[in-house]
């Protein structure tokens, strides 16, 4: 019956089990980068991801793996390129924060915050002069609205009308600050709107109410050319910000705060969707993805030192 | 130099950037060109008159004060394909993009492992006289050349301008290409065909056998008129125009200074970790005879206005070729040129308001 549900399952649970490998095995120090989880976030990712298509365009923050595996970046790729392998995503030359995968369309991810908005609106630009009914979907989190980037972005997009889905990731916290200590007034949305941008709250966490929002807005870019819409998705990183352990200890937060996110968990939710058997053969492929790609990884050669200084500049 | 037929005319600076954009233009309809008053009247001192009118408001148009973000607009659309020419009437407002530029654009490139390009020119010009003060005359190059991954030139006259220009759109690399608002008005005879002034080729504007001038951007014309003092009391200076910071044609000038055993660098910016350092230090290192050097460049202070100030703050034809004349002879006394033989006459065309 539900094609839809074994689809975001697969993809949720997919993301999920690939960074609970990474946090298993960051340990090991295999993994020399950085690594910023989306354990949590995951329907943000999927839902939106799921909407666009093939040659749709995604742009994402240096929280990426989650956006970057929803839109079709391909795993062995990506777990290459945490392990610094030349057959990484980026040769081994950007790591977790900068994955990056143009034959999905994946903008490279930014470590710097909300450097990626402004690269995002020219892509759209590009795409708006391209004329093939192309949209951008462009992530980052509630601290990229401080930056002057984004409001600059923004405008530009409008006044240009430019075929781009902002989606804020709002998980509450920029690295350990709350929000309450950084935005003067709680409602991004009305800042948005104030550019002349629809702009929609999902406060639920909910992966088809994230899903059928995103629709809505795409559908509309790509039928009236309407220029941007903005999406404020409520959600909540169950990990620290950067590594792969949890924090509730550190004092800036509580368990008790997650417990209504952990309650409301997209796997464990679209899991109880499915059939046992559909469920039990989808996490089976999973693992045996994340075991070949792992071993992928594993196998790789590193690049040559001989390396090095190619590739500064584009030929 | 066989660039130089017939069909060439005579144009100034300013014209010279507006026919090489509009030319590749007209063959490239991934070239467009955005920045604050880029479409208006003035259209940057002329650089980009009448563009919107051949090539409409979608290839041509006027950015809101946004640099950072429109930094950034240029480098996504330059991943997509595109080639952007972002226009910045000051080099100052540079700074305003300095995260776009130095954490994306030089970078992308490499940080992705070569799946993107970022095609884009960056044009910025650098303020002089008529009291532009602190904040509308500062040339910070040298910023950007201390970070792999971005083409900087900065060509010194009209030919090298078109030449550079069309070089620059072409390349697939982020191009800051350093313009100077009195070099506008100088004129050179310039192809009327399209070509290309290779990056990383020093041009040698006069030769010379007793010492190495080695000046960068508006420094050349004063260099050249520097040599000319020098003439006169027996001193052969060779002029060497970079053209391009990076690349640097470092080896044309080690060439140079093995020959002479003397170099000064005029650079057209600040000395202290600027491209004068730079240029010392590469020639110290790989120059295979002795060599004296010394440089000269704006004054270690945020650029005054007031006129007897300013004048101090750069460096000129006379205090070029007296530094030159106790470069190659320490011992005697000092000398300076007739100050009215070293006045140069494009110093005068250039009066207000902005």
């Amino acid at each position: 019956m539900n094609g839809a549900e074994t689809r975001l399952y697969h993809a949720v649970r997919r993301i999920r089990r690939v960074e609970e490998v990474i946090a298993e095995i960051y340990p090991s120090d295999k993994i020399r980068s950085p690594v910023h989880l989306s354990i949590g976030q995951e329907a943000v990712a999927v839902g939106v991801c799921d909407v666009l298509g093939r040659d749709d365009v995604v742009a994402m923050t240096y929280r990426g793996h989650a956006a970057y595996l929803a839109k079709g970046g391909d795993l062995k790729a990506m777990m290459a390129e945490l392990y610094g392998k030349a057959t990484g995503s980026a040769g081994g030359r950007g790591g977790s924060m900068h994955l990056i995968s143009m034959d999905h369309y994946v903008l490279g991810g930014s470590a710097v915050v909300a450097t990626s908005i402004p690269v995002a609106v020219g892509y759209a630009f590009a795409l708006k002069k391209e004329k093939k009914n192309r949209v951008v979907a462009c992530y980052f989190g509630d601290g990229a609205t401080e930056e002057g980037a984004f409001y600059e972005s923004i405008n530009f997009s409008s006044l240009h009308a430019l075929p781009i889905l902002f989606v804020c990731e709002n998980n509450g916290f920029a690295i350990h600050q709350p929000l309450e200590d950084r935005w003067a007034t709680p409602d991004v949305c009305k800042r948005v709107e104030a550019f002349g941008i629809p702009a929609e709250q999902i406060v639920s966490g909910d992966i088809f109410d994230i899903r059928n929002a995103a629709q809505s807005a795409v559908a509309q870019m790509k039928s009236k050319s309407d220029g941007p819409h903005f999406l404020e998705c409520h959600t909540y990183r169950w990990r620290e910000h950067v590594g792969p352990n949890e924090d509730y200890q550190s004092g800036y937060r509580d368990r008790a705060d997650a417990s209504a996110w952990f309650d409301n968990d997209p796997v464990e939710q679209l899991g109880k969707t499915l059939a046992a058997d559909v469920r039990v053969k989808i996490d089976y492929e999973i693992e045996s993805e994340i075991k070949e790609a792992l071993q992928f990884a594993e196998q790789s050669p590193f690049p040559d030192e001989s390396e090095l200084e190619a590739n500064v500049f584009a030929v | 130099m066989s660039l130089r037929s017939e069909k060439a005319h005579v144009i100034s600076y300013a014209e010279a950037l507006n026919e090489a954009v509009a030319q590749e233009m007209r063959i490239d309809p991934n070239v467009f060109v955005m920045g604050l008053d880029v479409d208006d009247h003035l259209g940057i001192l002329g650089s980009t008159v009448g563009l919107v009118d051949e090539f409409g408001a979608d290839r041509v148009f006027s950015t809101p004060l946004s640099e950072d973000a429109m930094t950034g607009v240029s480098i996504g659309s330059a991943m997509a394909g595109l080639r952007p020419i972002h226009v910045h009437i000051r080099m100052d407002f540079l700074m305003l993009c300095m995260n776009q530029l130095i954490n994306i654009a030089s970078k992308a490139h490499y940080m992705y492992g070569g799946a993107v390009n970022v095609p884009m020119v960056v044009r910025s010009i650098i303020g002089k006289s008529w009291g532009q003060g602190a904040q509308h005359s500062q040339a910070l190059y040298s910023m950007f050349a201390h970070v792999p991954g971005i083409r900087i030139v900065a060509p010194s006259n009209a030919y090298d301008a078109k030449g550079c220009m069309t070089t620059a759109i072409r390349d697939n690399n982020p191009v800051l290409f350093v313009e100077h608002r009195l070099l506008y008005y100088t004129e050179a005879d310039v192809p009327q065909e399209q070509f290309e002034v290779p990056f990383g080729v020093a041009n040698i504007c006069a030769p010379g056998s007793d010492v190495t001038i080695v000046a960068i951007s508006n420094m050349v014309i004063e260099s050249l008129r520097a040599r000319e003092l020098l003439d006169g009391i027996g001193i052969d200076a060779e002029i060497i125009d970079p053209i391009s910071l990076v690349p640097l044609d470092i080896e044309t000038i080690v060439a140079s200074v093995e020959k002479t055993g003397h170099l000064l660098v005029v650079d057209n910016a600040w000395i202290s970790c600027g491209m004068s350092a730079e240029i010392v230090a590469q020639v110290i290192q790989k120059a295979s005879t002795p060599v004296r050097v010394d440089r000269l460049g704006f004054a270690p202070v945020p650029c005054p206005t007031t006129p007897t100030l300013e004048d101090a703050f750069y460096p000129n034809p006379a205090t070029i070729a007296s530094t030159a004349f106790r470069l190659l002879n320490p011992e005697m006394p000092d000398w300076a040129p007739d100050p009215e033989r070293a006045a140069l006459a494009y110093q005068q065309k250039f009066r207000g308001p902005f």
